[in-house]
């Protein structure tokens, strides 16, 4: 059968057919497309390595970010908590300050008071003591206005001396 | 090795196994029918299904114009005559389109009959014919009157022939001689490199392949590295296919040397296959279908392979690891082995010729049935007209599915025994043990386990 037996001119034609189709193929054609695949792929792979790379950077800065967030924020309360203490160390201190020149100016005030209320007295006492003379002396002079009464008190003097 | 005989074996079998399976049933369906339809119908006297089917699967020197059967595209005839001397020429002059008048319809048909091409040159005639009752049937053949010797010649041939069966009105067929308009003239069958119809799809498959690929490449140095889209990107994932997971993947550090030619074969005989699936004319070539161009490929990969072959191969062949008998005094093995070195490609060719050519046979078969049925009147040709549409249709899918498988398994296949001849007994050793490296963990530990047990039995006996 015809079918079976190949036929010389379609195996010549085949053949050329075939070869010129491998050899254009084989120079210009198949090369480029492996390599362009080969490199297509390399690019896709390191693209995903980058990315993952990406990420972790990304994924460690944002760690790292949280991390000075948190020191930061630590600092702060510390500050805070400084800055409160001092303030009422201050105030304590503004107090106490105070508070000593208070008793200073009190202390003060009240020698004063103590000076012029001894003055005062001493004066009171000076005064009185005149008065009393005064009086003592009104007061002799009156009852002693009699003899009677003048001796009366010399032998009480007396008797009181005698008895001693 | 053995495994992938069997495992070719095997595909072969069933490629072809149900192809025929199919064919033979079509056939069996179509014979009572198709007696019975000449045995009733007159219609059926001019209707040959054998002649109809070779003469969609075989070649042509012409390309029928779609829809027009008796109209064909000239194609260049090159020949070289008995004498030596070349001739080129439109195969339109080999044929005419004779208008018939059916005496009793009234109808003209068109049909199409072989002239006598004849050329002068240096005062000599040469004749050509494309031959119909000879032995080199739709051929071209060279044709000279009869000598005086011929004529004995062939009178003592007609007589035998003529013993077999009494030959009423048709002319034998006489070896080396064709008949004519009612002459028998001697043939001489030229050298012949005619652009055939085959031959013109082969040049359309390569310029659509370069195409293809070309198309890619361009694609590229354009647009560098973005990923082509539709058309383009189905190629590309098509050659990725082979590339990264057939070729690469049997041939490994190889695969440089081997690819351009595995990955052109792949996709010339994948749109050889498709390109034979439509049916008129950019295709209608039968071209993988036809024994010649898979014998071609099947003889490139044979020569590459064995070309390529190295030491260990021919060792493997000439001086396998059998016992000594088997290949010493008698070389059996040897005997095998270079027989495998043909079967292998010879497989090959055969696996794809059969399996293109089986698909096309089955179509037109399923084709033709509408045709056959005819005879028994309208409605039994319209269910036939269905039925016969519905099977084709599947068959073509299924088709297009096996275009692609074979053209898949003949490039594996390639790369198979490429590999096969060019793989280092080194590497193979060092592949094997590390496809293992568990087991001989395995092996390690067990033996340590045991060192340490027997350790221990000795300490206790110290201590007795």
């Amino acid at each position: 059968m015809e079918l079976f037996t190949p036929d010389f001119g379609l195996v010549f034609w085949m053949f050329i057919a075939f070869i010129i189709l491998f050899l254009i193929l084989a120079k210009w054609g198949w090369p480029v497309i492996i390599k362009m695949m080969d490199q297509r792929a390399g690019t896709i792979d390191q693209g995903v390595e980058d990315a993952r790379k990406a990420k972790d950077q990304l994924d460690n800065a944002r760690a790292e970010a949280q991390k000075y967030v948190k020191e930061a924020q630590a600092r702060q309360a510390e500050m805070l908590r400084e800055a409160a203490k001092m303030k009422s160390d201050i105030i304590e201190e503004a107090q106490a300050e105070a508070r000593k020149a208070a008793q200073k100016e009190m202390e003060a005030a009240r020698q004063a008071i103590e000076q012029a209320r001894k003055e005062a007295e001493l004066q009171f006492r000076n005064e009185v003591g005149r008065f009393s003379i005064d009086i003592a002396e009104k007061m002799v002079r009156t009852q002693l206005r009699s003899d009677k009464a003048q001796t009366e008190l010399v032998n009480k003097l007396l008797d009181e001396i005698e008895k001693n | 090795m053995a495994n992938t005989k069997l495992h070719m074996t095997k595909a072969f079998t069933t490629g072809i196994g149900y192809r025929l399976l199919a064919l033979v049933m079509t056939l069996l369906f179509i014979s009572p029918s198709y007696a019975n339809a000449s045995e009733t119908g007159k219609e059926g006297s001019d209707f040959d299904v054998k002649e109809i089917i070779f003469e969609h699967l075989g070649d042509g020197y012409g390309w029928e114009v779609p829809f027009a059967h008796v109209y064909r595209i000239p194609l260049p005839v090159i020949v070289r005559a008995e004498d030596g001397s070349w001739f080129c020429f439109s195969s339109a002059d080999l044929t005419e389109v004779e208008v018939v008048k059916d005496m009793e319809t009234g109808k003209e048909h068109k049909t199409l009959l072989p002239v006598i091409k004849s050329v002068n040159r240096n005062g000599k005639e040469y004749r050509f014919i494309i031959a119909h009752v000879s032995s080199h049937k739709d051929k071209l053949v060279e044709i000279f009157d009869l000598s005086a010797s011929d004529q004995k010649d062939l009178d003592a041939k007609l007589a035998e022939a003529g013993k077999g069966d009494a030959g009423e009105g048709a002319a034998p067929i006489v070896d080396g001689y064709v008949f004519f308009n009612g002459k028998y003239y001697r043939e001489y069958r030229p050298l012949d490199i005619s652009i055939t119809k085959n031959v013109a799809a082969l040049f359309i498959v390569v310029v659509l392949v370069t195409a293809m690929v070309m198309g890619l490449v361009n694609y590229y140095r354009r647009r560098g590295l973005r990923a082509p889209r539709k058309g383009m990107g189905f190629f590309e994932m098509l050659v990725g296919f082979i590339y990264y997971d057939t070729i690469k993947a049997t041939l490994g550090d190889k695969t440089r040397k081997f690819a351009p030619y595995l990955l052109t074969a792949f996709f010339f005989i994948l749109v050889m296959n498709l390109v034979g699936l439509i049916v008129i004319f950019p295709g209608g070539a039968n071209l993988t279908g036809n024994i010649a161009v898979t014998l071609v490929l099947a003889v490139c990969t044979f020569v590459v392979t064995n070309i390529t072959g190295n030491k260990h191969y021919w060792k493997e062949i000439f001086w396998p690891d059998v016992p000594l008998f088997l290949k010493f005094p008698l070389p059996i093995m040897q005997v095998i082995e270079v027989f495998g070195i043909f079967t292998k490609p010879a497989a090959l060719c055969v696996r794809l010729f059969a399996n293109m050519m089986g698909g096309h046979i089955i179509v037109i078969t399923l084709t033709l049935l509408i045709f056959i049925f005819a005879a028994f009147g309208a409605a039994v040709a319209g269910a036939a007209t269905v039925v016969s549409v519905l099977f084709s249709i599947f068959m073509l899918l299924l088709d297009v599915l096996v275009s692609f498988i074979q053209a898949y398994v003949f490039t594996l296949l390639s790369a198979l025994f490429i590999s096969m001849s060019n793989v280092h007994e080194e590497e193979h050793h060092a592949k094997e043990d590390k496809d293992n490296p568990t087991l001989e963990k395995k092996d390690e530990d067990e033996i340590a386990a045991d060192k340490a047990r027997l350790g221990e039995v000795a300490a206790e006996i110290d201590l007795k």
